[in-house]
């Protein structure tokens, strides 16, 4: 993915900072709460629920099963349509296509609509090394690209900013980037939405290029759809001549009945809205002066380690994801941390589960997201799409310990177990002989309530995680089964 | 009805009290409770670590142990879940790496003879009056492999309502993690930490002397943030207030 996360410390250090940050873990508080309280209102007005979860869910994992067939039927349906579709096995390549259509049109500059395929795989950044501005014109994601911040958030990127914070970047940044922020501009949600919209308003107007990704492309048709709630997707769909569509090989549904049961979801499930402001959808190409939308299409099909997640039988459930965010604003250690702290534009806990998938687990943030979670199971009942994100999380777990079978670029590869849990798997080891041995269990609690009044207050080693924060219990003067075997359950060996 | 205990390796060792109230309030509802001996681990800690092998052979103890029994019950949602959820789930990867049915069919016996105590109580023996007697202001904090795991629902809520004494305090936030998570208080120990506080600070404003829910690894953390942060409250187990009468009130 991006490589502006390249060399994350593993999660538990990134989070120790997140935590201890009183304005960061307020600003997140409020906002999860917020949206979280409004969701469950949202989802709880419809009587249907549980069954389009389960429609969801199946239709996800019949095109999944199917992928093979309904990209090639989209290819055609695209490419009849007018536009043109490009394979792109991983991010360098989609970046090297999007770099080479860009320059093809004799541009240096692209508007974007927010989209999280394009953040995956670092095209800013690929655009800017080839001497291409991209501008986003998401507001959130504005304010983290005015801001040289990165996003915390799938639809909320900039979650992590309060009122003031928006303000001060707008004020200090936008010169830079264009028309500059209107002379004593307060933290008013109304005067901060009109000077982003300024702002954007002539990048809109003069861009020829525009990108995008789509949160569902429709196999029969070809279609594209874009759904969003600032109408600023609609601009960069419709105003620029040339459209550049990165998107994951997942999103494809079989057909536009499919979309109905996703457009009920998803808006439900991310703003707590019952129908969504701006759904854009779009077919190939216009070929009139007149009418809207682009001349050229390019539909750009990014694989990037999706492929190898679907060979997994346990962790491919990750791809139905919608990125809807339900699963960030539910979560209570994602409250906490925040989301930088995962590194990945894929936080929370669809990110635990997606960057150790599309990434491997050979980083050390890759290997430790699988544990960022206690396994509430809060991400798992809110999911629209009923991802079982704790089962996902417990598997990859066991991949980092166990190692074992996964696939990589299409290869069958053995991975070795981590070496950093050589310890734990000792004590793993020595619990299990002690749990299949009662008399070893028996011999280990009779030794611990022999020698309680020795025991320190506080543990050395990993233990000390736990007593820096926690007093330790007690432990008592005889293990249960000691009493119950003196007095069988308090009847003085009537039994 | 024969009926197992489970009582669980962490109650055994560090919460023996728990497992003593529990006999006692099955026994006063007329329950022939037996707790077999070979009894240890239901494997949780190894399975949600990472260590599926390492628990497979604990689970087929535990189906050894408790097989006979007509049901078996324990004082935890989580050790519960584990077994009626995980269980069948170990069962299935098995197959799926090719190693038969085995695994499943020894396990499936066990899998819904196997009820957490509030569930038992409620479902299973139907009362929700218990005749306990608990003169206290309680907070219930309902954990959430009980659930979410095992949809314990409004059951526990029910049997303490019906507590003679007993003051239910609303907690604000009920159903957030208390950030226990087994080996993610250790792992994530900053994160567990800011989570447990958060609870702790939760319950404190409820003005109850006393929080209480049904699993104990639970409340060990929450006990321990407690007594950390110096609250005045308690930790206590359901099991301890159910068990408690006006002839013999619990501390």
């Amino acid at each position: 993915m991006s490589g502006t996360f390249v060399g994350m410390p593993a999660f538990p250090e990134a989070a120790h900072e997140a935590v201890n940050n009183p304005t960061l873990r307020g600003n997140l508080r409020h906002a999860t709460h917020t949206i979280r309280a409004k969701r469950a209102k949202a989802v709880a007005e419809v009587s249907d629920w549980a069954e389009l979860r389960e429609a969801g869910k199946r239709i996800k994992d019949h095109t999944l099963r199917h992928l093979d067939r309904y990209l090639v039927q989209l290819e055609e349906s695209v490419t009849a349509a007018g536009g043109t579709v490009h394979w792109a096995a991983d991010a360098a390549e989609a970046n090297r296509i999007v770099a080479d259509l860009v320059k093809a049109t004799g541009e240096s500059e692209v508007v974007k609509v927010k989209s999280m395929a394009t953040q995956e795989i670092g095209l800013n950044e690929a655009l800017e090394a080839e001497g291409i501005r991209a501008y986003e014109t998401d507001l959130a994601e504005l304010i983290v690209q005015l801001g040289k911040d990165r996003p915390s958030h799938i639809l909320v990127p900039a979650i992590h900013r309060n009122r003031g914070e928006i303000r001060d970047i707008f004020t200090r940044e936008m010169s830079e980037w264009g028309r500059p922020a209107p002379e004593g501009l307060t933290d008013t949600p109304a005067e901060l939405a009109e000077a982003a919209r300024l702002h954007l308003r002539e990048k809109f107007l003069r861009a020829k290029v525009g990108v995008s990704g789509a949160n569902f492309m429709i196999a029969e048709t070809g279609t594209m759809v874009v759904v969003e709630s600032e109408g600023n997707g609609r601009m960069c769909l419709t105003l620029p001549e040339t459209l550049i569509s990165v998107v994951g090989i997942e999103k494809i549904l079989p057909t536009w009945q499919d979309l109905e049961v996703f457009l009920q979801t998803l808006p439900r499930s991310s703003t707590a809205e019952r129908m969504n402001p701006y759904t854009s959808m779009w077919t190939g190409t216009t070929d009139s002066e007149a009418a809207d939308g682009p001349r050229n299409f390019h539909l750009v099909l990014l694989d990037n380690g999706r492929t190898d997640t679907l060979a997994d039988e346990v962790g491919r459930q990750a791809l139905r994801c919608i990125r809807c965010s339900a699963c960030l604003n539910v979560c209570p250690v994602y409250e906490r941390a925040g989301g930088h702290a995962y590194g990945s534009v894929y936080p929370g806990p669809i990110g635990a589960i997606l960057s150790p998938q599309l990434r491997g687990t050979a980083s050390e943030i890759d290997a430790s997201l699988p544990y960022a979670s206690s396994l509430c199971g809060a991400c798992y009942e809110v999911c629209p799409v009923a991802i079982d994100i704790p089962e996902v999380l417990v598997h990859l777990r066991e991949r980092v310990v166990e190692g074992g079978q996964v696939t990589r670029e299409g290869n069958k590869v053995v991975l070795k177990p981590s070496k950093g849990h050589a310890a734990e798997r000792a004590a793993m080891r020595a619990a299990r002989w002690a749990f299949t041995h009662p008399g070893a269990l028996r011999g280990g609690q009779r030794l611990a309530s022999r020698t309680r009044r020795l025991h320190p207050r506080t543990l050395p080693g990993p233990g000390r995680a736990w007593s820096e924060s926690r007093d330790l219990p007690t432990v008592p003067p005889e293990p249960f089964r000691d009493w119950w075997q003196r007095t069988r359950g308090g009847e003085g060996g009537a039994k | 009805m024969r009926v197992a205990l489970f009582l669980t390796c962490v109650n055994d060792t560090l919460y023996p009290e728990t497992g003593r109230a529990v006999v006692k309030l099955l026994t006063r509802l007329g329950v022939d409770v037996d707790f077999p001996m070979a009894q240890t681990c239901c494997g949780q800690a190894h399975y949600n670590t990472g260590y599926r092998h390492e628990a497979e052979p604990l689970a087929r103890h535990f189906s050894d142990v408790f097989g006979g029994y007509e049901a078996i019950v324990t004082p935890s949602g989580s050790c519960g879940a584990m077994v009626r959820e995980l269980y069948p789930r170990m069962g299935e990867r098995a197959r799926a790496e090719g190693r038969g049915d085995t695994l499943a069919a020894t396990l499936a016996p066990v899998v819904p003879k196997t009820y957490e105590l509030t569930e038992f109580l409620v479902d299973v023996l139907g009362v929700t009056d218990v005749g306990a007697y608990y003169p206290h202001r309680v907070t219930y904090h309902p954990t959430c492999h009980g659930l979410r795991g095992l949809g314990l629902g409004d059951r526990p809520r029910r049997l303490l309502q019906a507590v003679k004494g007993l003051e239910l305090a609303e907690l604000p936030g009920a159903e957030e993690c208390c950030g226990f998570g087994g080996t993610f208080a250790l792992k994530n120990s900053d994160v567990s930490a800011a989570m447990g506080a958060d609870k702790v600070r939760n319950a404190e404003s409820t003005g109850a002397e006393v929080l209480c829910a049904a699993d104990n690894s639970c409340l060990m953390h929450i006990g321990g943030t407690m007594a950390r942060l110096s609250t005045g409250m308690r930790p206590v187990h359901i099991a301890e207030i159910l068990a408690s009468t006006e002839e013999e009130p619990a501390a």
